[in-house]
């Protein structure tokens, strides 16, 4: 376990902006309680700084896990967000789409968001931005980029993909082999 | 007042003397009550004399503590009146209505009443009489007039009331017992055992007949319950013991070593509903996640998409008890949101022992597949820092996936044999070891424990239990302001892996004591088992059988660490890192106290001689001073 190198920094900080934007600043600047970034084999982590700190008591090979997995390093250097990440990305999102009922099961068994299904979403989406997925209910079920704006998809058909899923809460079943260790 | 279950039913009819009785000394009181109506109460009754200014007294003054101590000395004459014959009762009224004494005379009132419905009526009588209620008097009774009774309760007739009624009970359960005695000795002595033909027949038929293994069962378990009077003549417990011990391994399947095991845990009647309970499964429970929703919101959520459900009891605030569901419940939207945990109900109960606060630190040291951790973690409202061990790396990735759902934000999840635990970091506030064990609460869940655990696997579980559980101890922080505990808690029945286990950690370390579990539910621990003495104290500790609660087997102890012990070193602390490093120089440094000494005068010649050579080397005489 350590902390992210300059470079590893930037990639992560990179990838995380698309979603939220520049609530980033949230993330690292936490006077209350600080939060960290920690790499541990090629997952990276956000904890608590405290916890950060007992966990360097656990030898490298032993550390499974701690805080939250936000992603990992892909080998060719580039950064893979997961589902993980959800809670701290739903926080802070910048936009938003809601689903309504009959379109959280297909969404969550991997398709994407049909314009069909959408309940509600933020005015300002353009096009290729990344979005994060909501019931009706406010629960946050997954995330993804938008395939149009949202100016553009109003007038879509209803069958029309208006955002790519990249990831879904369904992958906690799904994946669960590939995704934790 | 007594209980009101009571209130309906109908005393035993008098027998035909009483009745007879009755009838003359209500015609009595008519005359007499009618008298009343005119004028002053009448003196001819001595009854009535010493009565009458005693009850007027406890109208007047309600003294409650006088009552009380009034009602607890009629109970305690009560409890000798189920030894009474009903007839003797009767006669014993008769003789003790020409008592003059006035405690004896307030009894002889109770009997009035309660000896039958007519007599009752008189009672009552009696008792309006005194208030002056006069237009009651005439009325007929019947067995409801008794509601009335209740309804109109005041301080003087209550303590006859409650009375009444806990005669009435004590009477029933008399009658109850002595139809039970009538009934069982009427039954002959039944030959339950099968000859050696019979044996040999039922063998050489292949499959044996399950309907005649049941009630073979059952006979001998009736048996067994009343051996001296029930058993065959010639025949020993032991025989019929063994018959019943073969009939459970061919009924239900188990190995005979393992029945055994599991049988002389109970009595066999208990026995016998532990087996059969082990052959239904447990209800499927869910436990809600109070990181992330409410239970309220939950079961309204679930309850919409076609979940049928229920809380599963007083004792937790947090579980659902699933009936039957349209929808797969472990993949429903709220499920993959982490709103809820599948999770067996007993599971719950050493996470409530432990009863984490928030900002501790807790160690879980067997904590795959995550119930328990994130158990933990909702009771510290994610605070504090959970540590999750678990010793298979397979298993920590269910455990992973879980912390991950449910949004448990503290936990770090590492992958040690739990016994390295105080060395890789110890003092902490609370310690969980759900100890691996041979599973024999839960062979409802996994047949295959019937046949696969054998002699060897009650030697070896054990041992690794103790081990772990000495190390939980250790890695405790006995200074703890908030905390000090360690929950010990199994899937287990066997008394070999719960109390035999404590008692050992209990012996080699003094430093910890048994404290209450904080648990509602849940038989106390054995403080002695088959020739073995435990500590007294492992009457704290809980156990659950699946007949009982309708959860797993389970067993749970909480402990308390008082004082620290030499065996606490963790080799992560600062002054241990230290005294580490210490001891390894000492150990690698060459040159030990034993190396030769300098000889000055020797080394001083050297000195000179090498000096001269080197003078020479650069061409300068040296005596050329």
């Amino acid at each position: 376990m350590r902390p992210l190198t300059e470079e590893e920094t930037k990639v992560v900080f990179e990838k995380m902006a698309s979603y939220i934007g520049r609530n980033i600043a949230f993330l690292v600047d936490n006077k209350d309680d600080p939060h960290v970034f920690r790499l541990q084999k090629d997952r990276v982590y956000y904890v608590a700084d405290r916890i950060a700190k007992f966990a360097t008591s656990i030898a490298r090979p032993n550390l499974m896990s701690l805080g939250i997995c936000l992603g990992k390093f892909t080998k060719s250097g580039k950064f893979k967000l997961h589902v993980t990440a959800i809670p701290i990305l739903s926080q802070y999102a910048k936009y938003k789409i809601w689903i309504k009922q009959n379109g959280e099961m297909p969404f969550l068994y991997g398709n994407h968001v049909l314009k069909a299904h959408i309940g509600r979403m933020s005015d300002d989406i353009p096009e290729h931005a990344g979005i994060i997925v909501y019931s009706m209910s406010d629960a946050p079920l997954g995330f993804g980029v938008s395939a149009k704006s949202t100016v553009e998809s109003r007038n879509l058909q209803p069958t029309a993909i208006v955002a790519f899923r990249q990831s879904d809460i369904g992958e906690y079943l799904r994946e669960e082999d590939t995704l934790f260790t | 007042m007594g209980n009101r279950r009571h209130k309906n039913k109908q005393g035993a009819p008098p027998t035909y003397e009483e009745f007879s009785q009755k009838k003359l000394k209500r015609d009595q009181k008519r005359k007499r009550s009618d008298s009343v109506s005119e004028s002053k109460p009448p003196k001819n009754l001595k009854k009535d004399i010493v009565e009458k200014p005693k009850l007027s007294k406890k109208t007047k003054k309600v003294d409650e503590n006088d009552e009380k101590e009034i009602i607890k000395r009629q109970r305690e004459e009560e409890k000798l009146l189920p030894e009474v014959d009903f007839e003797e009762l009767a006669s014993a009224k008769k003789s003790l209505f020409d008592d003059d004494d006035g405690e004896e005379e307030e009894l002889n009132d109770e009997f009035d009443i309660e000896n039958g419905e007519g007599e009752e009526g008189e009672g009552e009588d009696d008792e309006e009489f005194y208030d002056s209620e006069e237009d009651a008097r005439e009325r007929p009774m019947f067995s409801d007039d008794e509601d009335e009774d209740l309804d109109d309760l005041n301080a003087a007739n209550m303590e006859a009331l409650s009375a009444k009624l806990d005669e009435e009970a004590a009477l029933e359960a008399e009658e109850a017992e002595e139809e039970l005695i009538q009934s069982k000795t009427i039954q002959p002595r039944a030959k339950v055992l099968p000859t050696e033909e019979e044996l040999a027949l039922e063998n050489q038929s292949g499959a044996k007949d399950l309907t005649v293994l049941r009630t073979r069962m059952i006979e001998i378990v009736k048996v067994l319950e009343d051996f001296k009077r029930l058993a065959e003549v010639g025949t020993s417990r032991a025989e019929h013991t063994d018959r019943l011990l073969q009939d459970i391994c061919d009924y239900f399947g188990y190995s005979r070593f393992l029945a055994e095991k599991l049988f002389n845990l109970f009595s066999p009647s208990e026995a016998m509903e532990f087996f059969e309970a082990n052959e239904i499964a447990r209800p499927i429970t869910i436990r809600t996640n109070t990181l992330k929703t409410k239970r309220r919101d939950l079961a309204q959520t679930l309850v919409n998409r076609g979940v049928n459900l229920q809380p599963i009891g007083p004792w937790t605030k947090v579980g659902l008890q699933i009936f039957d569901s349209q929808v797969p419940i472990g993949a429903t939207p709220e499920y993959l949101a982490g709103h809820y945990i599948l999770q067996a109900a007993s599971s719950f109960l050493p996470c409530m022992a432990l009863a984490p606060e928030e900002n501790e630190r807790v160690l879980d040291m067997a904590s795959a597949p995550g119930g328990k951790t994130t158990y933990l973690s909702a009771l510290m409202k994610n605070t504090g820092c959970i540590f999750a061990n678990d010793a298979n790396k397979a298993r920590t990735k269910s455990l992973i996936a879980n912390i991950h759902r449910l949004g448990c934000t503290n936990t770090i999840v590492c992958h040690y044999d739990a016994r390295e635990f105080p060395k890789v970091i110890g003092g902490f506030d609370r310690v969980l070891l759900d100890a691996p064990c041979s599973g024999t609460g839960v062979i409802a869940k996994d047949e295959s424990v019937k046949t696969s655990r054998t002699e060897k696997d009650f030697i070896q579980i054990p041992h690794l239990q103790k081990q772990l559980l000495l190390s939980a101890i250790d890695s405790v922080d006995a200074n703890s302001p908030t905390g000090g505990y360690i929950v010990y808690s199994t899937c287990s029945v066997m008394v070999e892996e719960n109390e035999a286990v404590v008692d050992y950690a209990l012996r080699k370390r003094p430093n910890v004591k048994l404290v209450e579990t904080g648990l509602e539910i849940g038989k106390d621990g054995f403080t002695s088992f088959r020739g073995k003495t435990f500590n007294p104290k492992l009457s704290l500790t809980k156990r659950y059988y699946p007949h009982t609660y309708n959860v797993d087997g389970f067993y749970v102890a909480k402990l308390k660490k008082i004082a620290p012990s030499p065996h606490d070193v963790s080799k992560a602390g600062a002054k241990e890192k230290e005294s580490l490093a210490r001891a390894e120089e000492e150990e690698e440094g060459i040159i030990h106290d034993d190396f030769a000494n300098f000889d000055d005068e020797k080394d001083d010649e050297l000195i000179e001689k090498s000096k001269v050579r080197h003078l020479k080397r650069k061409g300068i005489n040296p005596n050329n001073k």
